[in-house]
């Protein structure tokens, strides 16, 4: 049944008029036009769709808003002002993507990381990025940025 | 020659195409700014000046360089412009790229395909910087009334050296773009390269890094509707009805029917390739509420009889149709490993012969024969099947994710009853492509769709449909025998492979041309899955086989590995053996030399597991080496070393990642990837069951070189993939004493204590 949800994206207040138990990526891409969580396989399992849920990396493909409440919502688009957060600046230093389609879901999966683990080991970052499926190999370099970035 | 006006609002024809098709809400980037931090200092244009098809100079001096192929993370994006910027003689930072419509007529080849974009693009788009260039200089030569020989260029400056006279291109562009094409042009010494040969960052950076809409799947258009489909559970089922009564009264659905995608009197060409051809379809508002009722349609299926249909013998406009067919019938992969057993037994059809391999088998004091084998596998692209589609009475308009835009417009044409002219193909950047999106019946379908429904629609596939609709990468079996006489030499090869449904085999590659007595031979198993390219089709098993079993060969000869393949390399290049060796003996034995030299493989630090391999596909030479070592005794690969000879490297970074991606990729494949069948009913629709490499799967470092030469640009997305296989292969027959002979190894490993 469609009600309406309050939701806290990117420090704005949306008030969408969806069902409830729509997952949060639907709500992003088809209701606010917010692309960057991207559709890789709707059951958690691959990392492209991750946002945070307060400071928290979530796969939002598996995320109804209903279990949302009050938590604010984190997506690429609002990750900095200017596309020149640490992680973002890193990335480009390190020419990270090749397709680029699981980038952004990479992205706010280490800036969860950053948040917990400052100064992460190859063995946290190992730990922390094992469900982010990169599909063209940038692993290696994922993992650089993320170090680069940990120095900024 | 035509001169465009282009105001500075309507940002390019391009998006001025579209919009007249419906209008946009999400504002797409079709302009990438070549340097992302100076990107915003660029000031547009007033009028835009077109020199030729792929480059346009504003009165400012700012570029617009098109690229002509479809970008899929090979970077075309980015490398293809540096090709033209080069020849114009431009400043990088001064450049503006473009994503090319499908528009043939202007530019030719737009396939993304085969390795081929670099090697095929290299020569027209010199000419055509070149040709502007010269263009540039030709007016200024006019109106400063000098000899064109005395101008010189530097970075979009035009120069006269003794009047002192200077100007940038923009100020010389209206003139120039009223010139007639020079007959003849020149190109630049490669030792006089300023931008190819560099590394310049993805010209896309800064819209990825920040989530813009850039695919196929983040287009939105006004009044646009959601569709999906349901296809049959298993290959050699079709659909027999469906009941729509719950489905169709669930939120947010507006339609749903049934769709024939390819009709009977329709002619097929190869990349028509499709498992299924009748669909139900349900559409409605919104991605999710399309999604619930998709999973509350019940249909039913029954099986199909063989599928007879017309295909087209070659691309040739004008070329004979011939009959193909799909088999009937519920396949298993059970049975397709006992019949490619039954098969690999036979006599297959023969494609080389060279000496007397029969004789020399049968005097042989020693023969070693080994059988390989590799499954099914599927693509996974992270973006699923995708596309726009708005077909009304008299045109079409498409976006999508797409490869190869020229071999689906006949059949696009064919079905919609529209003439080419009226369908106007828009190349998404694609989240991924691997040979799938080579394949266009997504465009099909959506066209289809739309054309039923009479609005804009976008079809998307779930994870779960596109993982289970065909196309797969075939699976092989290959036996190869060595026949040794009694001074344990090598006196005879003999390969025979094949495939389901075709045989993976090139009976003209190494080591044919380096061994006097040599078999090849070749067999295929008909079957209704569908099949298509997937990174290096076919070489990425055959590389896979005959390196592991090379290896296996020089240890029966008591031979270093490297020493091995050398030796017959030599053969090869000094007297070899047959005319007709598609390979570069002296530029395969280089990158041999250069990965034995990089990875110091004569001294293998302890506790290191090493393997080698080196092949040659796409034109290109690559040769790896892969460290494995054990971690609670499982293995694990920690380091790859590869030496690669692709002629010109035009974008280095971009090249590196390219590689690193590929090594990554196939050691994933090798160890991981399978696609199995019950049934009909592919086994696995997800990545919780279909495992895929993850980060801590993946080396701890890979180390690319080049072979420094200037031989024009060959391969680079594909040819870094086939040999890790048997590097890893081999590698973990050092790390375990056991040879792995059955793809994906993962099934034979020693598991984690």
């Amino acid at each position: 049944m469609m009600s309406t949800t309050k939701l806290n994206i990117n420090k704005k207040t949306y008030a969408v008029e969806v069902n409830p138990s729509t997952p949060l990526l639907w709500v992003l891409r088809d209701h606010l036009d917010l692309v960057g969580a991207k559709y890789g396989c709707g059951v958690a399992s691959c990392g492209a769709c991750t946002v945070l849920l307060d400071q928290t990396a979530v796969r939002s493909c598996s995320l109804p808003i209903s279990a949302i409440g009050d938590k604010s919502i984190t997506t690429i688009e609002g990750l900095s002002e200017n596309g020149d957060h640490p992680l973002q600046k890193a990335w480009e230093e390190h020419d990270v993507p090749q397709c680029g389609y699981c980038q952004a879901g990479q992205i706010m999966n280490a800036a969860a990381l950053l948040k917990s683990k400052p100064n992460p080991t190859d063995d946290d970052i190992d730990q922390a990025m094992t469900g982010n499926l990169c599909r063209c190999g940038t692993y290696l370099r994922i993992k650089a940025a993320i170090k680069t970035a940990s120095t900024y | 020659m035509t001169l465009i006006k282009t105001s500075i609002n309507r940002r390019s024809f391009l998006s001025a195409a579209l919009l007249a098709g419906g209008g946009m809400m999400l504002q797409f980037n079709w302009l990438a700014g070549c340097s992302p931090a100076e990107r915003k200092a660029l000031k547009m244009p007033d009028e835009w000046f077109e020199m030729n098809s792929y480059i346009k100079i504003g009165e400012n001096g700012v570029i617009t360089l098109f690229n002509p192929n479809p970008e899929f993370g090979q970077n075309v994006k980015t490398s293809l412009p540096m090709i033209l910027a080069e020849e114009l003689d431009v400043d990088w930072e001064q450049v503006i790229v473009e994503q090319a419509d499908f528009y043939p007529e202007r530019y030719g080849r737009q396939f993304t395909g085969g390795s081929q974009s670099i090697r095929q693009a290299w020569t027209p788009l010199r000419m055509a910087g070149a040709t502007a260039r010269q263009m540039l200089i030709l007016a200024a030569a006019k109106q400063w009334q000098v000899s064109a020989a005395e101008i010189t260029t530097d970075q979009g400056i035009l120069l006269h050296k003794s009047s002192g006279k200077k100007a940038h291109y923009g100020e010389f562009a209206s003139s120039a773009a009223k010139i007639p094409v020079p007959a003849e042009v020149k190109l630049k010494a490669v030792s006089d390269f300023k931008i190819v040969g560099t590394s310049k960052k993805n010209v896309e950076l800064k819209n990825i890094l920040s989530g813009k809409p850039l695919f196929g799947i983040d287009y939105k258009t006004e009044g646009m509707l959601i569709a999906m489909i349901v296809h049959p559970p298993a290959f050699g089922m079709r659909l027999k009805s469906m009941d729509d009564s719950i489905a169709k009264t669930m939120p947010g659905i507006k339609s749903i029917f049934t769709i024939d995608s390819l009709t009977e009197d329709i002619v097929q060409n190869f990349f028509d390739a499709t498992s299924f051809t009748k669909f139900a379809v349900v559409v409605g508002n919104s991605t999710w509420e399309v999604l619930q009722a998709k999973k509350a349609l019940k249909v039913t299926w029954e099986q199909e009889p063989e599928r007879i249909f017309t295909m087209a013998s070659s691309w040739t406009p004008g070329a004979e149709n011939i009959k193909a067919k799909y088999p009937a019938g519920l396949e298993s992969s059970e049975d397709h490993r006992a019949t490619m057993k039954e098969a690999s037994k036979k006599p297959g059809n023969i494609l080389r012969r060279n000496g007397d391999p029969e004789s020399a088998f049968k005097s042989a004091a020693k023969v070693l024969e080994r059988t390989y084998t590799a499954p099914f596998l599927a693509h996974n692209t992270m973006e699923p099947v995708n596309c726009f589609a708005h077909v009304t009475a008299d045109k079409a308009e498409l976006y999508g994710p797409l490869q190869a835009p020229e071999f689906i417009m006949g059949t696009l044409s064919q079905r919609l009853g529209l003439p080419k002219e009226k369908i106007h193909i828009k190349l998404a950047r694609m989240g991924g492509g691997f040979g799938r999106r080579a394949y266009g019946h997504h465009l099909i379908e959506a066209a289809v769709i739309s054309k039923q429904i009479q609005a804009p629609v976008k079809l998307v596939y779930t994870r779960e449909d596109e993982m289970t609709a065909g196309i797969y990468r075939p699976t092989y079996s290959a036996t190869y025998r060595a026949a040794l006489d009694a001074n344990n030499k090598l006196i005879a090869f003999h390969v025979k492979a094949g495939g389901i449904p075709e045989t993976p085999i090139h009976p003209d590659r190494f080591p044919a041309g380096a061994i006097e007595n040599y078999l090849a031979e070749g067999w295929q198993i008909p079957s209704n899955i569908t099949i298509g390219a997937f990174r290096a089709p076919r070489s990425n098993f055959m590389a896979a086989a005959e390196q592991s079993f090379l290896d296996e060969l020089a240890v029966e000869l008591g031979k270093d590995p490297i020493d091995f393949r050398l030796e017959l390399l030599e053969r090869a290049k000094t007297n070899p053996v047959g005319e007709k060796n598609d390979y570069d003996a002296e530029r395969y034995a280089g990158v041999l030399e250069l990965v034995r030299e990089k990875s110091q493989w004569k001294e293998t630090p302890a506790g290191v597991h090493r393997g080698v391999s080196a092949y040659f596909c796409h034109n290109s030479y690559v040769a790896e080496v892969v460290d494995v070592v054990m971690k609670n005794n499982a293995p694990h690969v920690e380091k790859v070393v590869a030496a690669i000879d692709c002629g010109i490297v035009v974008n280095k970074d971009a090249a590196i990642n390219m590689a690193e991606g590929a090594i990554v990729d196939g050691i994933g494949n090798a160890l991981y990837g399978e696609l199995s069948f019950k049934d009909g009913a592919p086994q696995k629709d997800n990545f919780t069951t279909y495992r895929m490499i993850r980060m801590n799967e993946a080396p701890k470092s890979i180390d690319i070189h080049f072979v420094q030469n200037e031989q024009a640009p060959t391969g680079m997305g594909e040819p870094p993939f086939p040999p890790v296989f048997a590097a890893v292969a081999n590698a973990l027959y050092k790390a375990t004493g056991k040879r792995y002979y059955n793809q994906p190894f993962i099934n034979e490993l020693p598991k984690k204590s």
